[in-house]
């Protein structure tokens, strides 16, 4: 059975949903951009989860999985913007890893649409909140991450 | 195919004899005339086993991992299929390419027992390979089924008859089996699906995985000396889970890690006795590669580097590589 993430999402008696969000941002920009969102007091949503890692390139496709797995409705990838790299080519390398690996989760049919990746250098305070602003607007739209966590057992 | 055996069999004991090889990698004849197993030599009164036929699928490359390892020097007939995991093997510095001894082997394309099964030939006693036909002689008289409609799935995309890596040749080369079909055509008609009905596609493949953990040992590619899927404390290990979703993605994750590296040989799918796709995962990354980063073949040579180990400035964005007609804001 196909379990229907809209249906099980329309139950009236919940709570408004509040999705988890997992941000994985590079040391030298996206994280100082989010200190700079900060500073700047432009308002970006508690859902966010900030993971740091010292450069974007540092992130294994499978962290994204295991985030996914774990319970998070969306994850966000935010690095310098290519050609910026703190260590040069670290996010190109990226680049290449997220395109396959959301190149996979379109064809699994899972929550292609639950990752993104973002170029967010250090001065970029205002665009960091605005993304993830928006980010987090679609993934609440999107409802609660059910697929990547039921494509075994079927309920 | 008898010819064959029989120079493989003089090869082999040459260089046993001379000294070239410690031990050799090639097929033994199993107890039905369709079941042949790898197997290792190492004296010449041994070889009197040794078989070649359209029943030998098997790629010998990954056993070259425990001989370099040994230090012994191993004689390993390849078909030429195989020869672009030995050159994978070799960019993996797996192996050690001085103590392997490659011999190019020829490959006319090989039969899918499960596929003959299906056909209906039960009680099977002996099959010949007629060319364009495939003999069969059942416990209940002969049946005769067009060679096509039998070759194992992998050998109706075959990738040519040239070895890529090779010592020597014996044999003449044979024609490949048919017009090569397109290899991604399975993987573009799930491309066209809706989201929804790719989702239950691979819902109901992976469903049946039972972890037995063929696939990873069969692959070539997948080659590490301790894997993270027996590694107690990965949370990854073992077969039966609480938690549903640690074995979804068992297929996936070991698709990423073999991304780039996988030469394509279909042994994964071969292999699964639950018959679960998973040259269409494979696959899958191979096209976007293809279509993301350039052509790349894996183990066409054992130097370019592999495409997720280098990059294009101008290489696409993964948002706007990956087509998304599902796609629900307007995020540039």
């Amino acid at each position: 059975m196909l379990v229907n993430e809209a249906t099980k999402n329309a139950a009236p008696d919940t709570a408004p949903f509040e999705p988890k969000i997992v941000a994985f941002c590079c040391n030298w920009c996206s994280y100082a951009g989010a200190d700079g969102a900060g500073t700047a007091r432009k308002h970006y949503p508690a859902n966010v989860k900030i993971i740091k890692v010292p450069c974007s390139g540092r992130v294994n496709p499978l962290f994204v999985l295991r985030a996914f797995q774990k319970g998070a409705d969306g994850v966000i990838l935010c690095g310098c913007h290519p050609g910026d790299c703190h260590y040069m080519t670290g996010n190109y390398y990226t680049r290449r890893r997220l395109t396959l690996l959301m190149g996979m989760l379109d064809y699994l049919g899972v929550a292609r649409d639950r990752l993104r990746v973002a170029w967010v250098s250090a001065s970029e305070g205002a665009r960091f909140a605005e993304v993830m602003n928006g980010f987090t607007a679609h993934i609440a739209s999107l409802g609660e991450n059910v697929k990547l966590r039921d494509m075994r057992c079927r309920k | 195919m008898q010819k064959i055996e029989e120079l493989m069999r003089e090869k082999a004991a040459a260089l046993l004899q001379d000294g070239t090889a410690d031990c050799v990698l090639a097929w033994r004849r199993g107890e039905f005339p369709y079941d042949h197993a790898t197997a290792v030599f190492h004296t010449g009164e041994e070889l009197e086993e040794l078989t070649y036929d359209c029943f030998c699928p098997a790629n010998l490359a990954k056993y070259l991992i425990q001989t370099s390892r040994a230090g012994q020097k191993a004689a390993v007939f390849l078909k030429p299929c195989d020869t672009y995991g030995v050159n994978q093997l070799l960019k993996d510095h797996r192996i050690r390419r001085d103590l392997v001894h490659a011999v190019g082997t020829p490959c006319g394309g090989m039969l899918d027992i499960r596929k003959i099964r299906a056909a209906g030939c039960r009680g099977i006693v002996a099959i010949e390979d007629r060319g364009g036909d495939v003999a069969v002689t059942c416990a209940g008289g002969p049946v005769t089924l067009p060679r096509a409609a039998v070759l194992l799935r992998k050998c109706l995309a075959c990738k040519g008859n040239d070895y890529k890596i090779a010592d020597e040749e014996i044999g003449a080369k044979q024609a490949v089996p048919q017009a090569p079909a397109d290899r991604f055509a399975e993987v573009e008609a799930i491309e066209a699906m809706t989201p929804e009905g790719r989702f239950a596609f691979w819902q109901q493949e992976l469903s049946r995985c039972i972890r037995c953990n063929a696939c990873r040992d069969v692959c070539p590619a997948c080659s590490c000396e301790q894997c993270i899927f027996d590694h107690p404390g990965s949370g990854a290990d073992g077969k039966a889970y609480a938690d549903a979703s640690q074995e979804a993605l068992f297929h996936v994750i070991r698709a990423f890690h073999v991304a780039g590296r996988c030469t394509g040989c279909g042994e994964c799918g071969r292999v699964c006795p639950e018959g679960i796709r998973l040259d269409l995962l494979n696959g899958k990354f191979a096209k976007d590669i293809n279509t993301c980063f350039g052509p790349y073949q894996p183990g066409e040579d054992a130097e370019t580097p592999a495409p997720q180990f280098t990059f294009r400035p101008g290489d696409p964005d993964p948002d706007t590589a990956v087509r998304n007609e599902d796609r629900r804001d307007g995020h540039a």
